[in-house]
């Protein structure tokens, strides 16, 4: 921010500022305000099948939707339950993203371009498809693991953790390449010469990495985590194939599932809405907060 | 709308005034809309010409009942000059999508469909189906009482029974003369009989018994003098907390152990991975349909294996089996109620029940074409059997369609297989949430 210029503005120029975001403003109110403005309006009615083709009265109810939900016990253990994965996935993705993003920067180029086409690769695999072949590599009778490790007739699907640890390797499994990208071209942006003047003035390679190469891809870093927690938190499709919707008695359940299963499938929309406000809420206070943390640590975003 | 002004509260650095203004603008919004409502259906029409429309569902081996279709089609356009029929094949995994999407838009409905009995009652209240008027008709006499019950909702019949499909017992017959073994007699019996096939052969699970096979675990229920729910004045309330249920529940879920049924194997399995596995050769015993004959007879297990009714409590008796099937219907919205129904008639009626059996082996709904392709076919008798001695359904409101949804049954069994509760914690916390979906 320049100082100075914003603070002389004058009423009129921020006539003409407006004016020239109206545009991008009539179409953000219309992609993302409707939609909320709706989801919002659904969860205060009684919004079932009946009431959507017009064979029952709507009823308002306020805030009973959410009371239900709040008193629901199943919802407070799949949301920990939802955290804590999302937790595992962003941590496991920024981990073997940075990593591997790191590594392609030190090997030769045909190194290089087959780790990319194998990012790539993973990167574009459908969900649906990429979960169902992570299926078939764990299938306890027929699977590739349960061979090499000589494991056969082992069912990771069955057990809670080792359901929830496959699932885990799925997701960091299509999401590192987002992160190794946009990192691998954070580091190959960074001037030499910065470099060079940490190794002129004898800095270690960890030295320069803690004090050059990381506060310089902070930008970066803080884009990709935000992702990957939004990405993390919304996880369907992998769960929903891979655990055959929830796993045994639902305990692999995740919130978009549980509120697929338990508002969309059984026609509940307005308490699906309500689940989904909260969770909208709930990503934002996690990304509001973790601004505020980055900030206060002193760092211009 | 007092909860919205509890909910807002003002911003530091915004005044009074405008949090007022900003609030009251909130409420406005609010309060002046609705989330949006398709019109009541429309009463429909009764035009005698022009496009009949009608949806089917799709078969894993579409072809035979294609034909059939095909052939009634023809029929129905050789009597009904100006008349055209055409034919969609729906997925039945997608079903619901494509109802609920039917029932918004009455534009892209059809007007005659097949859907399943279980869906009936959310159908009829989602203002899907009209009612059917059977009276006059020369074949609707001999439709099966019970058969026709699952077509009915308050009394009202909106779904014609097409076929119907009813679960017995299969088991290995050279497993079972090898080990010496007869079939069991009453339900008490098969988790001895079980546990020793397993012991003897370690590879073999003694009954393929799933977890998520709820049409396999409630004649354990039904047996035992339990039930899902009973009517009360109207309303349901649910009966599979109470002692005979649980007797029933626990003589099930015996079977998902490590000495018959392993739950890391069977837990996850619903009705067609529990059959897979008797159809691969791995269990000696499996609760299977009519409708998987004749995919175990294209399995190792083929020439192998024979059928008997499930047993009941005691020795001799049946165990109520659950009465599935799929109905056809007439949309309420269609603008051709009288041909539709006369098209219902048609597919639905004894001449095409009878060639539907002959090509997919679908079970008649009327009792002398029954009686009349069982004579024809002996491998059928456990499932007539099982059909006379009585069949049971699931509880029919439009609320059944959520308690399934939400999968309140296969969690109740897979809970307590898995040991996760006991039968006593989880039975009530199956019937507290179906209670909840009752009432709402």
């Amino acid at each position: 921010m320049t100082h100075g210029v914003t603070r002389r503005a004058g009423r009129g120029e921020g006539r003409t500022a407006y004016a020239y975001l109206a545009p991008a403003l009539l179409v953000l109110v219309g992609l993302m305000g409707y939609p909320i403005y709706q989801l919002v309006l659904i969860s205060l009615f009684d919004y079932g099948q009946e009431q959507v083709s017009g064979g029952a009265p709507l009823t308002f109810l306020g805030l009973d939707n959410y009371a239900t939900l709040l008193a629901d016990r199943q919802f407070w253990s799949v949301l920990g339950q939802t955290v804590a994965f999302a937790a595992f996935c962003v941590v496991g993705t920024l981990l073997v993203g940075t990593a591997l993003a790191v590594l392609a920067t030190k090997v030769r180029t045909w190194a290089r371009m087959v780790l990319f086409l194998a990012a790539l690769g993973a990167w574009s695999t459908p969900a649906v498809a990429g979960s169902t072949i992570w299926l078939f590599l764990f299938d306890a009778n027929f699977g590739f693991v349960n061979e090499v490790l000589g494991t056969t007739g082992f069912s990771w699907m069955f057990g809670k953790w080792t359901a929830f640890g496959v699932v885990a390797a799925e997701v960091i499994w299509c999401s590192f390449p987002f992160v190794m990208v946009t990192l691998y071209a954070g580091i190959k942006a960074i001037p030499g010469e910065v470099l060079e003047a940490a190794a002129l003035d004898g800095a270690s390679t960890w030295r320069t990495t803690r004090s050059v190469v990381l506060p310089l891809l902070r930008p970066l870093l803080i884009v990709v985590t935000i992702q990957s927690i939004i990405w993390d938190f919304k996880v369907f499709t992998q769960i929903y194939v891979m655990t055959s919707g929830g796993g045994i008695a639902g305990r692999n359940l995740v919130l978009n599932v549980y509120a697929y299963q338990q508002a969309f499938a059984a026609s509940e929309y307005g308490l699906g809405a309500a689940i989904g406000v909260v969770m909208t809420l709930l990503l934002l206070l996690v990304t509001l907060g973790y601004l505020r943390a980055l900030r206060r640590s002193g760092e211009e975003l | 709308m007092k909860y919205l002004l509890h909910i807002v509260q003002p911003m530091e650095g915004v005044s009074e005034m405008r949090f007022v203004v900003l609030t009251a603008v909130a409420v406005a919004a609010l309060a002046g809309c609705s989330p949006v409502q398709s019109g009541p259906a429309a009463s429909g029409g009764d035009e005698q010409t022009g496009q009949l429309r009608v949806w089917l569902f799709d078969e894993v081996n579409r072809g035979p009942k294609e034909a059939v279709v095909k052939e009634a089609v023809t029929e129905f356009q050789a009597a009904h000059q100006g008349v055209t029929v055409d034919v969609q094949y729906i997925q039945v995994q997608t079903r619901a999508e494509r109802f609920k999407a039917a029932f918004s838009d009455p534009q892209s409905a059809p007007d005659v469909a097949e859907f399943g009995n279980t869906d009936l009652a959310g159908y009829v209240a989602g203002g899907g189906f009209g009612e059917l008027d059977l009276s006059s008709w020369a074949d609707g006499q001999d439709l099966l009482p019970a058969v026709l019950e699952t077509g009915k909702v308050d009394g009202k019949v909106y779904g014609l029974p097409w076929y119907v499909g009813v679960r017995a017992l299969y088991y290995r017959t050279d497993v079972f003369s090898e080990l010496g073994l007869q079939p069991p007699a009453t339900l008490a019996d098969i988790a001895p009989l079980a546990r020793r096939i397993r012991q003897a052969k370690p590879d073999m699970l003694g009954i393929s018994a799933g977890g998520k096979y709820t049409y396999g675990a409630m004649p354990f229920v039904w047996a035992n003098g339990g039930d899902i729910a009973r009517e009360d004045g109207g309303k349901y309330v649910a009966a599979i907390d109470s002692p005979e249920s649980k007797a029933g529940l626990k003589q099930y879920t015996e079977l998902i152990a490590d000495d018959i049924c392993p739950p890391a194997q069977c837990a996850a399995n619903g009705g067609d991975a529990s059959v897979e596995a008797f159809r691969a050769g791995k269990a000696a015993m499996v609760i299977g349909g009519d409708f998987n004959r004749k995919s175990v007879d294209a399995s190792t297990a083929a020439g192998k294996y024979a059928v008997v009714p499930l047993p009941g409590k005691d020795s001799g008796s049946i165990a109520p089996a659950f009465a599935g099937g799929n109905l056809l219907g007439v949309m309420k919205g269609s603008q051709r109620k009288t041909l539709a129904t006369q098209f219902v008639q048609l597919l639905g009626g004894k001449v095409y029940q009878r060639k539907m059996f002959d090509a997919m082996g679908n079970l008649p709904t009327f009792g002398d074409v029954q009686a009349e392709v069982a004579e024809a076919d002996p491998a059928l008798e456990p499932f007539t059997k099982t059909l006379e001695a009585g069949t049971k359904f699931v509880p029919v409101t439009p609320n059944w369609a959520k308690v399934d949804a939400q999968g309140v049954l296969p969690t109740l069994i897979q809970q307590v297989a898995t040991g996760e509760q006991d039968l006593d914690g989880a039975a009530k916390a199956a019937a507290d949430q179906m209670n909840a979906a009752f009432s709402s």
